[in-house]
């Protein structure tokens, strides 16, 4: 023992006089950090339900629980979060994995109650103090849990391109394929929003075990298009894919082509294995487009008969003529085709209803009718001078390429419209070789057409030339040549709130000529095999029908289908019509083995 | 009071012939679980002859919440949020191993910012777990005011983590790829003013609590560990630096960023509990030292986390990997075996409290005094939820 270690100890007096740690009243507050992961907040309006916090919550302590005010919005499951404090441990993995980044946490920590139940509360829709703090927990910018980018498809140089009507998108690899899958986070809008309610998790899901023919399956049961959609359908699935809220969505079609094209045509009989027992009733179908190929499909596998009736030479409507083949080959068409075809559907080509078999006749010859013949005449730009002979309609362009017909476009092109057959119909002139010009009334980021195909379209080298309003179509001096009068407009602000209209300014008058002018501002229906008598008791209404329930017109018999009863005019929803039909001529013909959820030989829902 | 002598040099590794209780010579106590020798429950039996220690058997169980098996049902993202628990005042050790052992079996590369980041998230652990402990060690020999000052000044610790990591306690900060944040603004003074202050508490420990007459005398001489002992004793960490080994993982199989760091492996000649406790002081201002090294050099921008996988499905590839760091106690390692699936097929969490707690603990507690059996227990540093994961 030393004389220091005896004093040394006594040192701690001098902390006698030092501020002290504690504070003198301990009922002062102390915020949390302003990154502490304290109570959870929930931007419920930002928020889609996706419920990836559910499915990260290691301790089960997040419920999706429907949420009344959320119920039916568009890319919304309209379930929030209900978090369970007797289980969560504030981890914050919720938090991170949250796609919308609505999911936050509070700096918050203190919450005292004498009801136990209260610790159960829906983030954001029960109104909590925490709600509109400032601080705590945020997932970190450059922070992610999943990949917020999608996997580039390879795609070929606009300058290859142009020079052929080879297939653009080429397709994904098996290894690109599965990062793309992987990026999933399986809430499911996407099913409810796909017009066919495809079973995109599931398949998607298929692409990462590698089980292709399971993916085959999957997408049989809702569409039998698969190889088809997976190139150009419209995808409203990925338009609210909450992946892409922070990133790039996942690129479900592209995943969907993938599943097709690692399965070879030969061996769907075996894989789908659909069974038909005949059950003695005939359905007649008009139109072999997507909506009629497709209650084709499903009411031959519940047993019907089936008889198309095709006024073209091959099947596949719109898809056959109004498609290019750089989006969508013949071969990949037909292999959707073919198997329809080989369940033992009867389609009758280069038959026309009204001209060589009678409307009233299919009634009487048929149990049920489904009636999809689609959007075929060209509507009218109602300018002067329209009938020259250098006008075109973008359509017969499109089918004129289809079916190996020189269109006999010229060098110089101007397209007029918005849409995608304006789009397809320049990116074929540009292959044809000729230079365009796409004439469009209001701006870019107004066209109707896909985003895709407009930016493709720039690529290729067709120049868009946004605001012009076509006023008058005249003859040029040579008579293989044709000019048009245009003028530029503004965009003037609806006062209702309506979209913005394009206002046509005389001072600025345009004058160009060209070898031919394609018009492509829309599509009618060609109703005319109908009597007046039929056309009135199936409500038509503009060229269009207005089905009910189950796809059912007015006629008992007559269910309609594809684009001349929808609004949305795309493969998709045809093919769902198709589906729904299917389900409705069930009803009408089976009605006592007839529920809504009854499974078909399959043994899965039908 | 007599004054432990600690155990012979010779090693001998024979069961001691068990006392005849029935002779009444003895006395059995039970010492804990609940006690104030270390964080968390964990039983002595105890033999006395008198108050001199006979026989000692340690008991574990109290917290087995079954760590590795939970984990073989959890997807790789949400283990991380369970490892932590592993041991209550460390619990980044187990982020990191956990993180680590993933990310080594997928092939994952951190990024540059998260190495740092990672390595002063550890060393403010260490800071922080040794001011608990050093307050542990004062407070079993009946010295109540530095626990005061270190908890206390424990808490400014925490602060930085709760700043840094959003949590005071379970920090969830390194995750499989990275860290979960950069730093917050301002950090790094606070942090600078912090180091500061504790340095200078360091300092009045060392006065009040080493310097002192009382502490010497009952620490010195007790637990005495021989260098022969580590080996087959499998000791690590300060309790077998302390008796003179130079053995550092940080410094021999560097791992993060120390081999950038500039430190020493620091060892003792004296391997009783005072020994231990001040081979132990001395660490904590390495500790400190290192944590500027690393405000120093931190990278302030990039990216802290490695391109991702869509963790909700997340499947690691077939393998297996023993990864370790330098735990306040030593030698903290994680075996892990993967079976390609989404979820692990075993981690086994190898955690120095094994052996430090049950067999070197029966072997020093012989011949102590009862009054020192908490000391003891303080001074070897365990936790006894790593003991049973």
């Amino acid at each position: 023992m030393n004389l220091r270690d005896l004093l040394s100890p006594f040192f701690v007096w001098q902390r006698a006089f030092e501020k002290p740690y504690t504070s003198i009243r301990p009922t002062i507050d102390r915020p949390g950090a302003p990154a502490y992961r304290g109570f959870h907040i929930n931007v419920s309006e930002e928020c889609v339900g996706c419920g990836s916090c559910h499915s990260i919550c290691q301790n089960h302590a997040i419920d999706m629980v429907p949420a009344a005010e959320f119920e039916g919005r568009t890319g919304d499951s309209g379930l929030r979060p209900r978090f369970d404090y007797g289980r969560c441990c504030w981890c914050g993995l919720c938090v991170d994995i949250c796609t919308a980044a609505s999911l936050r946490m509070s700096n918050e920590y203190a919450w005292i109650s004498e009801d136990p139940d209260e610790f159960h509360f829906t983030a954001g829709v029960d109104d909590k103090p925490w709600q509109n703090n400032e601080h705590g927990y945020r997932r970190a910018e450059g922070y992610h849990l999943y990949p917020p980018k999608r996997i580039e498809m390879d795609m070929l140089s606009p300058d290859e391109s142009v020079q052929s009507f080879e297939e653009v998108a080429r397709g994904y690899s098996e290894a690109q394929a599965k990062l793309e899958a992987d990026r999933c986070v399986e809430c499911g809008i996407c099913v409810a929003t796909c017009p066919a309610h495809m079973d995109v998790p599931d398949y998607i899901h298929s692409i990462r075990d590698g089980d292709y023919e399971k993916g085959l399956q999957l997408m049989y049961r809702t569409n039998p298009f698969p190889a088809t959609c997976g190139r150009i359908c419209t995808r409203r699935c990925e338009s609210v894919c909450p992946v892409g809220i922070l990133g790039e969505p996942v690129a479900i079609r592209w995943l969907k082509r993938f599943i097709v094209d690692q399965v070879d045509a030969k061996d769907y009989p075996r894989i789908l294995n659909d069974q038909i027992i005949e059950s003695g009733h005939r359905v007649a179908i008009i139109g072999a487009g997507p909506g009629g190929l497709s209650a084709a499909y499903y009411l031959r596998k519940k047993g019907h008969a089936v008889t198309v009736f095709e006024a073209g030479e091959t099947a596949g409507g719109m898809l056959r003529y109004g498609v290019p083949s750089y989006r969508l080959p013949d071969a990949d068409l037909d292999k959707d085709i073919a198997y329809i075809v080989s369940l033992g559907v009867d389609i009758r080509y280069n038959t026309r209803i009204g001209k060589d078999i009678d409307f009233e006749q299919l009634l009487q010859d048929y149990a049920a009718v489904f009636l999809s013949t689609g959007l075929s005449v060209p509507s009218n730009m109602r300018i002067q001078g329209e009938d020259h002979a250098r006008v075109l309609s973008g359509l017969q362009v499109l089918a004129d390429v289809a079916s190996g017909r020189d269109p006999g476009i010229g060098s110089r092109v101007a397209v007029i419209g918005g849409g995608n057959v304006a789009m397809d119909a320049a990116r074929v002139s540009r292959r044809l070789g000729a230079e365009v010009t796409i004439l469009y009334r209001r701006r870019i980021a107004d066209m109707p057409a896909d985003e895709e195909e407009i930016h493709e379209s720039q690529e290729e080298g067709c120049n868009i030339v946004p605001q012009a309003i076509p006023v008058e179509i005249i003859a040029a001096d040579k008579p293989q040549q044709v000019s048009i009068k245009w003028g530029e407009a503004e965009m003037v602000q609806d006062p209702t709130g309506g979209r913005p209209r394009p206002v046509l300014q005389e001072d600025r008058m345009h004058t160009d000529t060209y070898d031919c002018i394609i018009s492509a501002i829309g599509q009618g229906s060609d109703l005319d095999f109908l009597s007046k008598e039929n056309q009135q008791q199936l409500a038509i209404e503009w060229g269009k029908f207005t089905p009910g329930e189950y796809q059912q017109s007015a006629l008992q018999k007559v269910f309609v289908g594809g684009d001349v009863a929808n609004r949305t005019a795309d493969a998709i929803s045809a093919i769902e019509d198709g589906h729904h039909a299917a389900r409705g001529i069930e009803r009408l013909l089976n009605p006592d083995g007839f529920t809504a959820t009854q499974t078909d030989n399959t043994g899965e829902p039908a | 009071m007599t004054l432990s002598t600690g155990h012979s040099a010779a090693l001998d590794f024979a069961q001691p012939e068990p006392p005849d209780l029935s002779s009444g010579k003895y006395v059995k106590l039970w010492q804990g679980p609940q006690h104030p020798g270390i964080t968390g429950n964990m039983s002595l039996e105890l033999v006395l002859d008198g108050d001199t220690i006979v026989s000692c058997k340690t008991h574990v169980g109290y917290l087995h919440r079954g760590f590795e098996k939970l984990m073989e049902r959890r997807s790789f993202i949400q283990n991380f949020t369970v490892v932590c628990r592993i041991a209550v005042p460390e619990p980044t050790f187990n982020e990191y191993l956990y993180s680590h052992a993933v990310e080594e079996i997928s092939g994952i590369e951190v990024p540059e910012r998260a190495i740092w980041l990672r390595t002063m998230n550890l060393e403010l652990m260490r800071l922080a777990s040794f001011l608990m402990w050093i307050g542990g060690q004062s407070g079993a020999f009946g010295q109540y005011t530095v626990p005061n000052w270190t908890l206390a000044y424990r808490d400014y610790v925490l602060d930085l983590f709760e700043e840094m990591t959003g949590a005071r306690i379970y920090h969830m900060y390194i995750v499989p790829g990275g860290v979960r944040a950069g730093l917050p603004d301002g950090f790094e003074e606070r942090a600078r003013e912090i180091m500061k202050g504790a340095e200078k508490l360091l300092d009045q420990i060392e006065r009040v609590m080493f310097n002192n007459v009382v502490f010497k005398a009952r620490s010195k001489g007790l637990g005495i560990i021989t260098p022969d002992m580590v080996d087959p004793y499998g000791i690590v960490g300060p309790n077998a630096r302390a008796c003179g080994l130079a053995r550092d993982i940080r410094k021999d199989e560097p791992y993060l960023a120390y081999d950038r760091l500039d430190f020493e492996t620091i060892s003792g000649n004296e391997a009783d509990a005072y020994g231990r406790a001040y081979l132990r002081l001395q660490e904590t201002r390495q500790s400190i030292n290192l944590i500027r090294q690393c405000l120093d050099h931190a990278p302030t921008d990039g990216p802290f986390q490695a391109d991702m996988p869509n963790v909700l499905h997340w499947k690691v590839p077939a393998g297996e990997t023993y990864v370790k760091a330098e735990c306040t106690r030593g030698e903290y390692g994680y075996y892990m075996v993967t079976d390609g699936s989404e979820f692990v097929r075993r981690v086994h969490v190898r955690g120095p409290s094994y052996t430090h707690a049950i067999a070197v603990m029966e072997r020093l507690a012989v011949g102590t005094n009862i009054a020192d059996i908490a000391g003891l227990m303080v001074s070897l540093h365990t936790y006894p939820p790593e003991i049973e994961r």
